[in-house]
């Protein structure tokens, strides 16, 4: 597996604070901030499994890849 | 692919971000419809996208394909008049519990019966979200809705069991939670020559899980996740363990002739004099 911490993108204007995400991430990497969107806390632990991006309901996280409205 | 290069590719990224209420299951299910089509060989271009009205038939405005948002209930009728003109052309129809077991049960049944070569995805919501949370006839017998302030008496359909019994080749049942699985049942729904039918559970926190005291939209996945039983695990359970909770998996395939193919055959080269 990679060593880097998975770089882990958030598009700020699509996401809608669902939780889903935060929810359901097998290590824990994220936590909500007090408007519900994710926070990226322990990037050392995300496994790059993917399911935050499957289960997203707005296109709005990314792992490892460019997002729309990221910094790259 | 990432989610950029996907988005950038398969959705209207000026449409976006789409009107659909935090943690609705209907972007979920249209990423997965979006990842299943990347993972086969057809032609965007030769890939037309159907669907009726309700929120979950808004998703093709979404999508950078060739699209069809028709009247509530209709969706098969036009996917039916599409692929028959065009049997070249991938047709998928996009569809609410509503839209395709309500208004539309009659065009299910006869599109299955025919085996007519198009892939259904049913985003079953359990309600009629658009206008404001009525009861539909997948709506679980008890639950409640608008217009069944003391829960529902109806029994609620398997709309699988359904399909599968009116002719239907491939038929499979996933949830929004279960979303990987999602995708492979839609790619293989695709691939499939006939007519392939995906029913999604999926959750309308709004109106379906304001009234059934789901907290958030995290709760209704939950639940999805609780009540789901692959097909292999179901098989070891007794009917008292499986009470309440449903199949999940691939419930259906088979082999029969097609459509559009047998009226190719059977009817254009008689018409045309090649055979008689
Ligand atoms: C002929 C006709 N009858 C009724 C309606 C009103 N109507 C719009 S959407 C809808 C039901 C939507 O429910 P569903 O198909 O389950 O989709 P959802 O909104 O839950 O995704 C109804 C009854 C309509 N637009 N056209
Ligand atoms: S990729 Fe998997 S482990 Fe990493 S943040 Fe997303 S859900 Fe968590
Ligand atoms: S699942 Fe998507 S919309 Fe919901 S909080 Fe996470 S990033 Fe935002
Ligand atoms: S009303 Fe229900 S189905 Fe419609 S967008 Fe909102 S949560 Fe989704």
């Amino acid at each position: 597996m990679n060593s880097e911490p998975a770089r882990i993108e958030l598009n700020e204007k699509w996401c809608k604070g669902c939780g889903i995400c935060i929810a359901f991430c097998p290590a824990k990497v994220l936590v909500a901030r007090e408007d519900g969107k994710p926070l990226v806390e322990n990037p050392e632990a995300c496994t790059r499994c993917g399911l935050c991006e499957l289960r997203c309901p707005d296109l709005a996280i990314s792992v490892g890849g460019k997002q729309h409205g990221g910094k790259n | 692919m990432s989610v950029k290069d996907l988005v950038d590719r398969y959705c209207r990224v000026d449409k976006l971000p789409h009107i659909w209420c935090p943690g609705c299951g209907n972007g979920i299910i249209m990423g997965a419809v979006i990842r299943a089509l990347d993972k086969t060989d057809f032609d965007q271009d030769k890939t037309v996208i159907v669907s009726g009205i309700g929120c979950s038939s808004r998703a093709p405005g979404y999508m950078n394909f060739d699209t069809l948002h028709t009247t509530h209930g209709r969706a098969l009728a036009y996917a039916t008049g599409v692929k028959f003109a065009r049997p070249d052309l991938n047709v998928v129809v996009l569809t609410g519990d509503g839209d395709c077991s309500a208004i539309g049960g009659n065009h299910l049944i006869h599109a299955a019966r025919r085996n007519i070569d198009l892939t259904v995805v049913v985003f079953n919501n359990s309600i009629y979200g658009m206008t404001g949370g009525q009861f539909s006839p997948l709506t679980p017998a008890h639950s409640y809705a608008s217009t069944a302030p003391y829960g529902s008496i109806d029994r609620n359909f398997d709309l699988c069991k359904l399909v599968q019994a009116a002719g239907g080749t491939y038929v499979a049942r996933s949830t929004a939670y279960h979303a990987r699985q999602l995708v492979n049942l839609i790619a293989t729904g695709l691939n499939h020559k006939g007519f392939a039918f995906i029913e999604v559970v999926t959750q309308c926190p709004m109106y379906y899980g304001r009234r059934n005291k789901f907290p958030s939209p995290v709760d209704m996945l939950k639940w999805q996740q609780e009540h789901a039983v692959p097909v292999k695990a179901a098989a070891k359970l007794s009917p008292e363990q499986m009470a309440g909770k449903f199949l999940i998996g691939e419930l259906h395939r088979e082999e029969a002739p097609e459509y559009t193919a047998v009226y190719e055959t059977d009817v254009i080269a008689k018409a045309r004099g090649d055979i008689n």
